[in-house]
């Protein structure tokens, strides 16, 4: 009996959505009296593989070959589910990331498991097993329980701080696994350049309509660049052509849950806000005092936004020069 | 071709989350319920797009009760060919997954497509399952589809960019923002919908694995501070102090 964490790699190595998961899994693990596993998939195995064990896995596995090179939902989740099955995991831990959104109910499907995503807190086993997750984009919680002997969960990002306090340097093995031919041919790879990449970001700048226009869109970056932050927009903004379609967030666009969300022009909208009321802390700043983004909001700003945010990037490089 | 739309049914976007006594569910008095815009203005629309540049058929597919009709005769009416209900609550991703891939099973479809997520259950669960138990290829979240010859070209996100890949049919596709333009059915549309297939069929057995049984609503927002417009080191110095966020 074990848990088994699936470690996402992004660019050759492990960001922090792997790291929260095995954190979560060692958690877990350890509520059930068994050990924590992880997996590590892909082309080549990272030389780092053996840190997972400082965030609480007993041991890795890996699995190489040049099909698991690019991503194939396919077959990373029939290696997963293999493994799972020859480790005797009963709880199978991914991310919710994009990748991890593409295998979970993938695995969950192969192992006969009872799967739930987006969990948001370690299992509460006194009845049952069951875990919390958002639901309605973020406006509310759901408790749900899961039966059977194995479960699949998928760990919302930013629900658990990495803790690699939980174990120290641990042994790979590596497994060999007859891997299918993959289905899936990658003809190219665009990196979004120079920006911090929005679904991971722990600051992100928002604008909307009330900006006005592309031509404004600077004071936007230059607040970002001030906090180290992404950027974001609303949907209007994008659809306007304003920004590239992958900066909306909202209820159609992506959810992120940042700690800080600026947001600046835009209005509040229910279906914005569904995208981001999950962020830790969240700062407006509108013209308009009855905008209904005042009442999601930690801190507000009532200003005109080309007075004020300038103002504000001119604040926060004084502190960091400090 | 010949195109599967996945649909599911979710409540406006607009309407107020509140649960039945004791949170045992979603309280759904005087709550409209609309298709998921994943399917309807992505997934679906696409399907159209490919069936009017190459010929073929668009059938929706929903498991849910005669509830779901409305939403089913406006995917007729925005254009599908025809529909096919499963008769029963779609209780769990996985029950729902499973009376999908029992109907598509038969059916040799080139291409299933699903939304990436329902907007309420957000689970973003029933298309890879689809996929899985269908034994085929499946690229989530997929911002482009588009026909090379026999081969499909898709955009897909990855963390910090996006990846063009090419997959043979058949495959699953869930479909998010990019993929296509919403489309409003037109009078045309919601006449030749009353006279479409709509199929109901009773559903397979599965044993459930999986409960929701309790929702609760997030602890209200403390009063939002407000602060001088004047003063920008006052914000600064309250999300570093305070909020403790830089
Ligand atoms: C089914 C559905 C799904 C949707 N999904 C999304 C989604 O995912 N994401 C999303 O964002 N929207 C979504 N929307 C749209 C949403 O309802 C709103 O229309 C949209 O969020 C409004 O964008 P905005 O706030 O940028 O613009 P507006 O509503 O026009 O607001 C602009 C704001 O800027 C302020 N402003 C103007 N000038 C200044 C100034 N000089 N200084 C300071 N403030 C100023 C104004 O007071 C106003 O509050 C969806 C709508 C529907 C129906
Ligand atoms: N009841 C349903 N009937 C048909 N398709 C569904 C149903 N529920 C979900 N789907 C499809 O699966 C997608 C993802 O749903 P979910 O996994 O619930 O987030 C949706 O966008 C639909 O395409």
């Amino acid at each position: 009996m074990s848990v088994l964490v699936f470690a996402e790699m992004q660019d050759g190595g492990f960001k922090k959505a792997a790291k929260e998961a095995v954190t979560y899994g060692r958690k877990t693990a350890d509520m059930l009296g068994v050990e924590c596993h992880a997996l590590v998939l892909g082309g080549e195995l990272p030389a780092e593989a053996s840190q997972l064990g400082l965030y609480g896995a007993a041991k890795v596995f890996g699995v190489s070959h040049e099909n698991l090179t690019d991503f194939d939902s396919k077959l990373y989740a029939h290696g997963l589910a293999e493994v799972a099955r020859k480790t005797g995991a009963q709880v199978v831990v991914l991310p919710f990331t994009v990748r991890g959104k593409a295998l979970g109910g993938r695995v969950a499907a192969a192992l006969g498991a009872a799967s739930a995503s987006g969990v948001n807190s370690l299992p509460d086993l006194t009845e049952g097993f069951k875990v919390r997750r958002p639901v309605f984009s973020g406006k509310a919680v759901a408790t749900v329980e899961l039966k059977g002997e194995l479960k699949v969960l998928s760990l919302m990002g930013n629900s658990i701080p990495p803790d690699d306090q939980l174990g120290s340097e641990c042994p790979v093995e590596t497994l060999e696994l007859a891997i299918e031919a993959p289905g899936i041919r990658l003809l190219k790879r665009q990196k979004q350049e120079g920006s911090i990449p929005l679904p991971e970001a722990e600051r992100v700048v928002s604008g909307g309509r009330g900006l006005k226009g592309p031509e404004n869109w600077h004071l936007i970056e230059d607040l970002a660049k001030a906090l180290d932050a992404a950027t974001a927009c609303s949907r209007p903004v994008a659809d306007n052509g304003w920004r590239p379609h992958h900066e909306h967030v909202g209820q159609t666009g992506l959810a992120i849950r940042p700690n800080l969300y600026v947001a600046i022009g835009i209005s509040g909208a229910i279906q914005h806000l569904a995208g981001v009321n999950n962020s830790k802390t969240i700062v407006v700043i509108n013209k308009d005092p009855e905008a209904p983004f005042f009442k999601a909001a930690d801190y507000g700003v009532v200003g005109d936004l080309f007075e004020v945010v300038p103002r504000l990037t001119e604040a926060v490089k004084r502190f960091k020069n400090k | 071709m010949k195109i599967l739309v996945c649909i599911s049914r979710v409540p406006d976007t607009e309407a107020r989350v509140a649960f039945t006594a004791e949170g045992s569910a979603f309280d759904e008095s005087g709550v409209t319920f609309i298709m998921n815009p994943y399917d309807e203005w992505y997934a679906l629309v696409r399907a159209l797009e490919l069936k009017e540049s190459l010929g073929g058929s668009v059938t929706v597919v929903h498991v849910g009760t005669a509830a779901s009709d409305p939403i089913i005769r406006k995917a007729l009416a925005i254009g599908a060919d025809d529909a096919v209900r499963i008769d029963a609550e779609a209780s769990s991703a996985d029950f729902t997954a499973r009376q999908l891939a029992a109907f598509a099973k038969s059916e040799n479809y080139d291409l299933i497509l699903c939304g990436k997520e329902t907007i309420d259950y957000n689970g973003a669960e029933v298309p890879g399952m689809l996929a899985e138990l269908l034994g085929l290829p499946f690229v989530s979240h997929a911002e482009k589809l588009e026909m090379e010859g026999q081969k499909f070209v898709l955009t897909r996100p990855v963390t910090g960019g996006t990846e063009v890949v090419e997959v043979e049919g058949p495959l699953v596709v869930s479909a998010a923002k990019g993929m296509a333009e919403q489309r409003i059915p037109n009078m045309r549309g919601i006449m030749m919908a009353k006279r479409k297939p709509l199929k109901v069929v009773p559903p397979v057995e599965v044993e459930e694995k999986v409960q929701f049984v309790h929702f609760e609503l997030p602890p209200a927002k403390k009063e939002v501070k407000l602060i001088d417009p004047e003063n920008m080191d006052e914000l600064v110095r309250l999300l570093h102090e305070e909020a403790k966020v830089i």
